[in-house]
């Protein structure tokens, strides 16, 4: 049976693993010598054996008591942005940068942990853009990710290491966070299911902070269906993460199969309205992509939902307020970086602030420092009111948008990126570029809504695309529905890149 | 309104960064780069609109929480400091500040 634990998902893994076919230590056995073959798309930044079948044999151990649960014994991996206890997982926590490496942490995200208590196995940490900052995952320190559909392309970012390491069957599932897209972009460039909640649904503790008022975790999967079972164990309240919503727990698998009031199985999305935003299909949208994401939008209508157009004008606008904003939490939150507590200290500087500057200078890669620039001009006295005050008006009319939207929809679709996935370094010195390409993510982020990509086919060179799916506030279950119902009448979610 | 070669100087000072010369000078080309596609923000009549701080107060009212002032967890310094660059007697070793 072990030969086979590559193919399978998180509720087929949990199905074999109850049925007694498969333990978790051979489960785990045989995923870790399949990262270690796979070594060439730098998806794995550490992990530790010893550590992970510990955690299978308590896993099976724990079964054997009978007392087990969902997703007891099912292994996965986190995007290293998660902070790993590391007495527990022998696993350092480096957020992608310098200024982390080596980092041990002495306590686990509440997303980590609660994973744990789930009963699931940590193979290891995932690679990501430093900080989670930057959308093609070539911003690590530790080097780029690989895209398994294709190796001279980028696997999207910042959840790049998340993404590919599911693409490419080495995990059935990962966590990952998207602070302006970086779980729903990763998702559509590599072909798997990612779903970012509403703001507030996962807590934030011990995700390291980038942005903090738009940071948000979710799970990366092969199916809607994976996504709602580990967005169930995940999610909930926290009082450790003081924007934490105050919401009983939620069953997310159950919203997924609640069927709709006038459905039928023929039609399960009847009565369903899908709003298309006129600004998410601009001339400067790929062809191919367009053509998969219409593809899956008519796959939708046959399944009973009804598509009407909506507007989100400010969609263009959401560009640069966002990357005032975020670069203005970020520049707070990394000055916690100082070379002293924790992190990076220069070898070689002549007092205090000069031991700041270097240290700093040395730990950050230049995106980080790009960004930390942004920040801190736009948060300087005279500047203030003109770029973060003016950028978080903004931000509030791009909710009221969604709000008027959802007057007239119960969903709003359309393409989670321009392109499909580019190529290794063709991006160059240009981080506009990259800036420019997140349009179609930023909006719901900025909102704090739910979004989700779900492979809508394939484009150009077979590269995968995504369809992007924003609910309105705490409507999980509804996005979820639909994404199964799609992915019940679709395959593409299930096509694997060759080689793997 | 362009950024000069003495803004990227005095916030780089302010971020505390220790920026090359010529990261200078590719950072100046690449916030001018930027705070060109920012302009189109200004342009846009938003008097009377309030700031959204934190995103679900678009739709509900938001309070922060408060907690009750008591010892919730027990700390554990040598985990805490394992990964500081320099420790002695469970204290945080910086330079000398006060001659």
């Amino acid at each position: 049976m072990s030969g086979d634990v590559h193919t399978l998902g998180v509720a087929a893994l949990a199905r074999a693993l109850q049925s007694g076919r498969l333990s978790s230590v051979e489960a785990t056995q045989a995923l870790l010598a399949g990262t270690a073959r796979h070594a060439e798309l730098g998806t794995f930044l550490v992990t530790n054996e010893a550590k992970a079948m510990q955690q299978a044999q308590a896993a099976d151990a724990r079964r054997a008591r009978g007392e087990a649960g969902p997703l007891t014994g099912v292994p996965l991996a986190h995007k290293d942005i998660f902070v790993t206890d590391f007495a527990r997982t022998g696993l350092p926590s480096t957020a992608g940068s310098k200024m982390l490496a080596g980092y041990q942490s002495p306590f686990d995200a509440t997303v980590v942990a609660r994973l744990h208590d789930a009963g699931t196995v940590t193979l290891g940490k995932l690679n990501c853009d430093e900080f989670a900052m930057g959308s093609a995952n070539e911003n690590s320190a530790f080097g780029p990710v690989k895209n398994p559909w294709d190796l001279q392309r980028v696997p999207g970012g910042s959840s790049g290491g998340s993404a590919a390491a599911v693409a490419a069957r080495l995990v059935p599932a990962a966590t990952g966070t998207d602070t302006g897209g970086s779980i729903r972009q990763p998702a559509s460039f590599v072909g798997v299911t990612g779903i970012k909640p509403t703001y507030g649904v996962c807590s934030r503790y011990g995700m390291v902070a980038f942005a903090s008022s738009l940071d948000q975790a979710g799970p990366m999967a092969r199916s809607a269906e994976d996504c709602a079972l580990l967005l169930s164990a995940m999610s909930g309240f926290d009082a450790r993460d003081a924007t934490s919503a105050q919401r009983p727990p939620q069953d997310f698998a159950a919203a997924m199969h609640t069927p709709r009031a006038s459905a039928s199985a023929a039609r399960p999305l009847l009565g369903l309205r899908i709003g298309l935003p006129k600004e998410f299909f601009p001339a400067a949208l790929a062809a191919d992509v367009e053509g998969a994401v219409r593809g899956a939008l008519a796959e939708l209508e046959n399944l009973g939902a009804t598509l009407v157009d909506v507007s989100l004008p400010r969609t263009e606008l959401s560009i640069p307020v966002y990357y005032i904003i975020a670069p203005a939490e970020a520049s707070s939150n990394l000055s916690r970086f100082d070379g002293v507590k924790f992190g990076h200290r220069a070898e070689h500087y002549a007092d205090l602030m000069d031991m700041y500057k270097k240290s700093r200078a040395q730990g950050f890669g230049p995106e980080v420092k790009r960004r930390i620039m942004i920040g801190t001009y736009v948060l300087s006295h005279g500047y203030y009111d003109a770029y973060y005050v003016q950028a978080q008006k903004l931000r509030r009319m791009i909710a009221d948008d969604f709000q008027a939207c959802f007057q007239r929809c119960d969903l709003i679709a359309g393409p989670v990126a321009p392109t499909v996935a580019w190529k290794l370094g063709e991006q160059g010195d240009d981080p506009l570029q990259a800036y420019l390409a997140d349009i179609f993510t930023l909006p719901a982020s900025l909102a704090g809504l739910p979004g989700m990509s779900v492979p809508a086919g394939f484009g150009a060179a077979g590269m995968p695309v995504g369809l992007q799916l924003i609910g309105n506030y705490f409507e999980e279950g509804a996005l979820l529905h639909a994404a199964h119902a799609l992915q019940q009448a679709t395959d593409h979610h299930t096509r694997v890149p060759s080689g793997y | 309104m362009a950024l000069t070669p003495e803004d990227v100087s005095r916030i780089a000072h302010l971020a505390r960064l220790d920026l090359s010369t010529a990261e200078q000078a590719q950072m100046l080309v690449q916030l001018n780069g930027f705070f060109g596609i920012v302009e189109q923000m200004g342009a846009v009549d938003t008097r009377g609109v309030e700031p959204l701080y934190t995103p679900l107060s678009a739709v509900q009212d938001v309070q922060l929480r408060l907690r009750e002032d008591v010892v919730s967890e027990q700390v554990d310094r040598a985990a805490n400091q394992r990964s500081a660059p320099a420790v002695e007697n469970g204290l945080f070793l910086v330079p000398k500040v006060i001659e």
